[in-house]
């Protein structure tokens, strides 16, 4: 996995499941879902977020339920990873579990609406290249770094499965 | 160095000699707990996208518990076909309808101090009341433990909450909770174990400590935990279990705290959370005279066999309100056969309780019970989130079984003190 570039997107403290991934969506496919991603806290965010994007915050990102669609639906907009001062517990299982790099960072208050940032997941490194910050993040070990890459936990499931029947 | 009582568990799940939080480590699952909402129906095609069979049949719990009894054919289908998976998968511990998952498990001994568990359910803290390290787990990391036995979790810090003294007369665990809602907030233990302790804690029952457990989800822990003391361990065996050494599993007097908090259980009132969250706590008095068309005493946090007690002890001798209706889902079929045995079923019945079945029912609006448009409900579950109990506009309060009790027999929210007094605590 290289090193994400993009735009951020930034948000406050206690960004809960239902913000993310509104609850009367939650019946549907997560293509009808997307449009409303965070759309109560920033109705831009949804229509303008691109590929490789990084959603920063505050505080406790994704607290509540432990709906997986909360990081289904930031993945599907193309976001590259998350970054926040931290993470509510089964949001940051999920991410991972689900491929996204969720970096706990003490400084993400530092990274401003749109500045551009350079975020490497493997190293725990942001670089803010809008102001020329650079900031550390609690780091992700290789083990489960190794999933985030494969896609999340599935496919990494998948691929494990596969090299030890292929031995035999 | 000096560890908590979760380390420990977690150094031992993870095979090493100790962690420090912040460490992300990988840990031997001890028992897999799963419902009917997010279990089979959910995990079964995962394992079939990658042809994987289940680790351990063994070390996994089934309880239907979310869509019982069936009301559609939907619902039918969901618990069919988690009949269906189990029998498949040859899981030998099931129950199907025999209760709430939180609820059920520790009743047939399967929960034993030291042990790393993972449940398909936010409330799957519950079982720290056992000494075990217990959270809730989405369903794709719960295919994952399927199929390998395993998971990884990053060490949480610890928070210690003491609570002095001694609940007065009326008050309960759920009063405890609500306060702590209220003074931490939702998000307050922001991934780490709350652990309860101090002489109120140790006073307490184990289906109180449950509850204690049970809340710590609404305040953004990853798991509540007690230290196991001989009251854990008659429980256990009372239940089947075998407890082993509990004092084993017990945090070090030195450890370290990421902060302590010390409250007097003697001075705390009962406590009513008010819509849409159970951090409006507040003492009984700020909400009295709130009318209702439902009271509601249900779910893993409200409807065990001493909360049915609760409820007794105020209702003895009265009468549910004309135009109130009062809903009593025991948590387990056990649940119901002690309350019928001992006279508890009686009373609230002879007050003009209504006996639901044993299940989720109305807490998430899965079951019977739910609410209308602009009703008002006052309920000893875990969360009033808007829309969650059946129509968006209908308004939850939530209080300890004592409380929606003593409301039922207002029609208003009441302080059930004033049907307290004079009894023997
Ligand atoms: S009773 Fe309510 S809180 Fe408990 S497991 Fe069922 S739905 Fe969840």
């Amino acid at each position: 996995m290289s090193v994400a570039t993009g735009r951020a997107w930034v948000f406050g403290d206690d960004i809960d499941t239902d913000v993310l991934a509104p609850g009367i969506y939650m019946k549907g496919p997560i293509e009808k879902m997307t449009p409303h991603c965070l759309e109560a806290v920033d109705p831009e965010f949804a229509a303008g977020v691109e590929a490789g994007d990084v959603v920063v915050a505050g505080r406790n990102f994704g607290m509540g339920s432990s709906r997986e669609q909360a990081v289904l639906v930031l993945r599907h907009l193309g976001v590259a990873a998350v970054v926040a001062r931290s993470f509510a517990g089964l949001f940051f299982r999920n991410a991972l579990n689900l491929g996204l790099p969720a970096l706990a960072c003490a400084e993400a208050g530092r990274i401003g609406a749109s500045h551009r940032v350079a975020v490497d997941a493997e190293a725990g490194d942001i670089q803010n290249l809008t102001t020329g910050g650079r900031y550390a993040c609690e780091g992700i070990p290789e083990h489960l770094m190794e999933m985030v890459r494969d896609g999340g936990l599935v496919p990494h499931m998948a691929k494990r499965l596969g090299a030890r029947s292929s031995r035999g | 160095m000096a560890r908590t009582l979760a380390e420990k568990i977690i150094a031992r799940a993870a095979g090493q000699d100790a962690v420090t939080p912040g460490d992300i480590v990988t840990c031997a699952v001890d028992l897999a707990m799963m419902h009917d909402s997010g279990g089979p129906r959910r995990v079964a095609p995962i394992l079939e996208s990658l042809q994987a069979k289940v680790w351990d049949a063994g070390k996994i719990v089934v309880a239907s518990d979310h869509y019982v009894p069936a009301v559609d054919a939907e619902s039918a289908a969901i618990l069919d076909l988690t009949r269906k998976w189990v029998a498949d998968n040859g899981i030998p511990n099931f129950y199907d309808m025999q209760g709430i998952c939180h609820v059920v498990v520790p009743e047939h001994g399967h929960l034993l101090p030291g042990m790393f568990v993972v449940g398909g359910d936010s409330h799957s803290p519950t079982g720290g009341a056992f000494g075990c390290f217990m959270f809730g787990v989405g369903a794709t990391e719960m295919a994952g433990v399927l199929v390998t036995g395993e998971t990884w979790i990053k060490v949480p810090e610890t928070i210690l909450v003491r609570w002095g003294g001694r609940l007065g007369r009326g008050l309960s665990a759920k009063d405890i909770m609500l306060f702590l809602c209220h003074r931490l907030g939702m998000g307050g233990a922001e991934y780490r174990v709350v652990q309860y302790a101090g002489d109120a804690v140790e006073g307490l029952p184990m289906a109180e400590r449950m509850t204690l457990c049970n809340m710590a989800a609404e305040l953004g822990a990853q798991t509540g935990i007690i230290a196991p003391d001989a009251v854990t361990a008659d429980h256990i065996r009372t239940n089947g279990g075998d407890p082993g050494d509990v004092a084993s599993w017990q945090g070090d007097a030195d450890a370290t705290f990421h902060a302590v908090h010390d409250f007097d259980a003697g001075t705390l009132a009962p406590q009513v959370a008010a819509p849409h969250s159970p951090a409006n706590a507040a003492a009984v008095g700020d909400y009295e005279n709130v009318a209702v068309n439902q009271a509601y005493i249900g779910a893993c946090t409200g409807a065990k066999a001493v909360d049915l007690c609760m409820a007794a002890a105020v209702l003895k001798g009265n009468r549910v309100a004309a135009g109130v209706r009062l809903l009593v889902a025991p948590a387990s079929t056990r649940t119901t056969a002690e309350a019928a045995a001992d006279g508890t079923l009686a009373t609230l019945t002879e007050a003009g309780a209504i006996l639901m079945p044993s299940g989720c029912g109305a807490c998430a609006g899965y079951g019977a019970g739910v609410l209308a448009e602009n009703e008002a409900c006052i309920a000893s579950t875990a969360r009033n989130f808007k829309g969650r109990m059946g129509a968006p506009s209908a308004d939850v309060y939530l209080a300890s079984p004592y409380t929606v009790a003593a409301s039922a027999i207002r029609g208003r929210i009441s302080d059930p003190r004033d049907f307290l007094e004079g009894r023997a605590p």
